[in-house]
């Protein structure tokens, strides 16, 4: 007789409407931001965010991962990612609202509302009863759109809970209450121990996500998305840091060529490049 | 209503042959073929497959004005009659409006029609209207302002994106509709039925389209099965209206089927290259309309550029060419690069920057042009027919009331059907017969749609003579400003001098055989790049956001459509052979081979026809594709050494870079082999246009 598992898994997806990847981006004409009017899509390392707890629940014993849910902070237009995670194998999601055109929310927002939601969810006993406390947090390393790389290490700050970023490979011991995670860092990989709850950040090399096929796109749409308003959380939302100016990187200018090597070496000579 | 496999009633509807062989095959599904995540596993059995199903009333494929307009107007009828009516749109792009690029300057008269409340709605994208019209010839040097034909005034028109004006329709479609949209998913294939059910326009007995497929994927360039294969997913719908726009794949498909093109001209086309800019605010003139001859085509080369200044700061420029130019040496995209050195274009674009490219090919036929619009089972939409009224150098009017045409037929034989249905419910086991669009070809002759086209349809032929452009010019100024179109006569499109080059078989396009020899040209010089203001293609190809997911079957098919069409539909021989993979290359068709769905023949013919693709395309006509592709897709390389296995002639081979494709479609209308078959790609790949 197979014991139970010790404890059932319940996995946060925290995904980010970003602007798409083949998209070339451009900063927009008051030089305060980047112009979103492009395609948006959800953030790449957020699909293998999903992909990769859909995966932990296909590899782990048939009922261990007990609920997947994906939650997103954004514009109305978020729901599009969050049902795409619906589509691809999450079971519910949940949506925090913030009005159209506000501006992009801080990552420090971003984790104060998510410890926030985590924190509600743990201290309700019908949720704990239904789904269990939340005890695997996985979002991208960084959103591809500005690059800052820090929402899921304050959030593990926030929580008190262990962190494990930049994962190349995870491996979840439900009985000993731990995860095993490769990190990608300088130089090679590292492997953490973190014991149970933990937060994981997920690099390229996790996992290739899965299509949405259109039949599971079709039953999404029925998958229920709970909606939540900032007041709900009580998050304030006002940027702390102010922008001062974008500007798009110096054009490259153009090289000059040479003769010979001898003229070579006069030029270096005259950018002040000495041999060693 | 969401089945995964077939039921019983439509296993039933399969002959005993094809339900012997599911049979036999039982054992090789998904999941029991070796499939591994890199470098793909067991080749892909089209007839092996199972593919998810779903019935739906009217499936639309293509998102565009067309397309959206039927969906809004069939569930308007729905809410009027009462009766429930489930429409699905299927676009190829990643999102609605990433693969829609015109001018634009567009009528209202149909969407006064569709959303007379539109004025009230929120966002919507008609906010710069145009406020003048003005024609100007180019001379290397000057612009000289000239009169132009009165279709072309813009009293009442605006200026937009036409990407975003879908965008918009889409949003209306959806959220006050109740339009179901999948963006991603690619019409692939029409479903026919399984035997000769219905009688087409010319009293053929022919199989009906019951529905579409969309792409598989998860498939290699060598057509086996990655780990993330899935295949593509079949809708059965009652009516299937065709909305791809310009020379559409299936539209394509189904003109061939079903003769659609017997008693009409051929289609001819253009190409239309588009930049979208941010000018400097002392360049802007909001609502500026200008249409622009002469410089930098020749004499020979029907086109022209335009201006518009839409909202926001933004100018749409570009370029039109017809496709039936003669010289092969010529390139859209450098003549494009170079009308912007002209004095009138340098002073435009001093200061700006350039935020949009793109291009499309568009349709120039007119009413000669018009197929029979009406299949058994559906019909074709807008572009796929060709609507595009090129004295007003605007078409979306035409599209979108061919959409609202299209929806109020469908409704109708959707109700027929929906009665026979419940009549027939005694008669188990009998398909029930096909639906008939005839009623939209009729009802779209007796609109203003034909008067529209009607009036100008001699404009365009009448410069296909030795006058080039002047006849044209001559003829179409005393038509247009004095007769109106109320003449007995319509002339047809001009052939090739040697009659018998003429590619009339509904399927090969006309313009293609118009181009000449290289041998009877010289190569053009064009000037070198001056970046900012011009740059070289890859530049520009970036500004598209295209891509396509990498290791996928290359969509740019080297066969002939007509052959493309029977090799897919099982057509060949005794129909047991379903090669999906013809035109995709030898590795490609290898793999069908490996599991009987291709023969060795196959392969063997499959080299040889890119051999000759290679022989002509290099020997006689300079590798045209080179130049006139917009997105530098196609490449006729040196190959090392004993040549590679793919076909190669005279020490060069075609390299296909389809991953830069963007969907414009020139390929397949002006190959002179006429042997590039455009088939959709992976859902989502492609161009992401937002303000095109």
């Amino acid at each position: 007789m197979r014991p139970s598992p010790a404890r059932l898994l319940n996995i946060l997806v925290p995904v980010k409407r970003a602007v798409d990847y083949s998209v070339k981006i451009r900063v927009n004409p008051q030089q305060t931001g980047i112009d979103t009017n492009v395609k948006h899509s959800m953030n790449p390392f957020d699909e293998i965010a999903v992909e990769e707890a859909i995966r932990m629940r296909e590899r782990l014993p048939p009922g261990t991962v007990k609920h997947i849910k994906a939650i997103s902070i954004g514009p109305p237009k978020a729901l599009d990612v969050l049902r795409t995670a619906l589509a691809v194998g999450a079971d519910s999601a949940a949506h925090v609202a913030l009005p159209e055109n506000a501006p992009a929310p801080e990552p420090l927002a971003i984790a104060k509302t998510l410890a926030s939601y985590i924190n509600i969810q743990n201290s309700d006993p019908a949720k704990v009863e239904k789904d269990g406390k939340v005890d695997v947090v996985i979002l991208g390393k960084q959103a591809i759109d500005d690059d800052l790389g820090v929402t899921g290490q304050m959030l593990a700050g926030l929580l008190g809970w262990g962190q494990a970023t930049f994962a190349s490979k995870v491996e979840v011991d439900v009985g000993k209450n731990e995860v095993v995670v490769t990190r990608e860092i300088d130089g090679g990989a590292e492997e953490v121990r973190c014991r149970l709850p933990v937060v994981i950040t997920t690099d390229l090399r996790l996992n290739e996500p899965r299509y949405a096929s259109l039949p599971n796109i079709m039953k999404a749409k029925k998958k229920p998305v709970e909606k939540l308003s900032p007041s709900d959380l009580g998050i304030d939302y006002t940027p702390q840091l102010t922008t001062l100016r974008v500007t798009e990187p110096p054009k490259r200018v153009g090289g000059g060529k040479v003769g010979s090597v001898e003229e070579l070496v006069e030029r270096l000579k005259d950018a002040g490049i000495t041999g060693v | 209503m969401l089945r995964a496999k077939a039921t019983t009633t439509s296993r039933a509807l399969l002959p005993a042959r094809h339900q012997l062989l599911k049979r036999l095959r039982t054992n090789r599904t998904l999941r029991t073929s070796a499939v591994r995540l890199n470098g793909g596993g067991a080749p892909f059995d089209p007839k092996a497959i199972e593919r998810a199903e779903d019935e739906v009333d009217v499936c639309i494929v293509g998102g565009g004005p067309a397309g959206l307009s039927a969906a809004i107007r069939l569930k308007q009828l729905e809410r009027e009659k009462g009766n429930e009516i489930r429409v699905v749109v299927l676009e190829k792009g990643s999102e609605i409006g990433s693969h829609v690029l015109s001018g634009a300057v567009i009528e209202p008269r149909a969407l006064d029609e569709l959303l007379p409340e539109w004025r009230s709605m929120a966002d919507h994208p008609l906010t710069q209207p145009a406020t003048s019209s003005k024609m100007l010839f180019l001379t290397k040097n000057m612009s000289l302002p000239i009169p132009h034909p009165p279709q072309m005034g813009n009293k009442g028109n605006y200026i937009v994106s036409l990407s975003q004006f879908t965008r918009w329709l889409a949003q209306v479609a959806e959220n006050e509709y109740g339009v179901e949209i999948y963006p991603g998913f690619a019409g692939a294939q029409l479903l026919l039925s399984d035997t000769a059910d219905a009688t087409d326009n010319w009293g053929r007995r022919v199989r009906s389209v019951r529905g579409v497929v969309t792409n598989e994927v998860g498939l290699t360039k060598e057509f086996r099965m990655k780990g993330s294969f899935e295949p593509g997913m079949a809708f059965r719908a009652k009516v299937t209206l065709l909305a791809e726009g310009a020379h559409g794949s299936l539209a394509k498909q189904a003109i061939q089927h079903y003769d659609l093109r017997r008693e009409a001209e051929p289609q001819t086309y253009a190409i239309g290259l588009k930049e979208v800019w941010r000018v400097d605010p002392s360049q802007y003139k909001a609502g500026t309309v200008q249409h622009f001859l002469g410089w930098p085509l020749d004499s020979q080369t029907y086109g022209g550029g335009w201006v518009y200044h839409m909202d926001d700061g933004l100018v749409s420029l570009g370029l039109v060419v017809a496709l039936d130019y003669k010289n092969p040496y010529m390139s859209p995209y450098r003549e494009l690069q170079k009308m912007k050195h002209h004095p009138f274009f340098r002073a435009l674009l001093e200061g700006g920057e350039r935020v949009g490219y793109g291009a499309r090919a568009l349709t120039e036929g007119g009413y000669q042009s018009l197929p029979k619009l009406a299949f058994p089972g559906g019909a074709l939409l807008g572009c796929s027919a060709g609507v595009v009224n090129i004295a007003k150098i605007k078409g979306t009017h035409n599209a979108m009331k061919s959409g609202m045409l299209a929806a109020e037929s469908a409704w109708e034989a959707v109700q027929k059907k929906n009665a026979e249905a419940a009549e027939a419910e005694a008669e188990e086991g009998a398909e029930e017969k096909p639906t008939d669009m005839t009623g939209y070809d009729t009802a779209f002759h007796n609109s203003w749609v034909r008067d529209d086209l009607y009036e100008v349809r001699n404009l365009r032929p009448s410069f296909g003579t030795q006058l080039g452009i002047w006849g044209g010019i001559i003829y179409s100024g005393i038509d247009s400003l004095l007769l109106k179109g109320r003449v007995p006569w319509t002339f047809k499109h001009h052939r090739p001098a040697n009659a018998a080059d003429a590619m009339t078989d509904g399927t090969s396009s006309l313009d293609s055989s118009l181009t000449e020899r290289a041998e009877k040209h010289t190569p053009i010089e064009y000037p070198p790049f001056e970046p900012p203001l011009s740059t070289d293609l890859m530049t520009s190809v970036a500004l598209t956001g295209t891509n396509h997911a990498e290791d996928q079957p290359v969509h740019l098919r080297v066969v002939k459509t007509r052959d493309f069409v029977r090799a897919t539909q099982g057509l060949n021989g005794d129909g047991a052979t379903v090669n999906a993979a013809v035109g995709a290359g030898v590795g490609a068709v290898r793999a069908e081979a490996e599991v009987g769905a291709a023969t060795e023949a196959d392969v063997e013919e499959e080299r040889r026809r890119r051999e000759e693709h290679v022989r002509v395309n290099v020997g006689e006509y300079a590798g045209l594709l080179e130049r006139a592709c917009p997105a530098g897709v196609y490449e006729y390389v040196d190959v090392e050494g004993e040549g590679s296995s793919e076909g190669t002639w005279n020490g060069k081979k075609l390299v296909i870079n389809s991953q830069n494709c963007i969907h414009c479609k020139l390929c397949d209308i002006k190959v002179p082999t006429q042997d590039i078959t455009w088939t959709v790609p992976e859902g989502s790949g492609g161009p992401k246009y937002t303000v095109t």
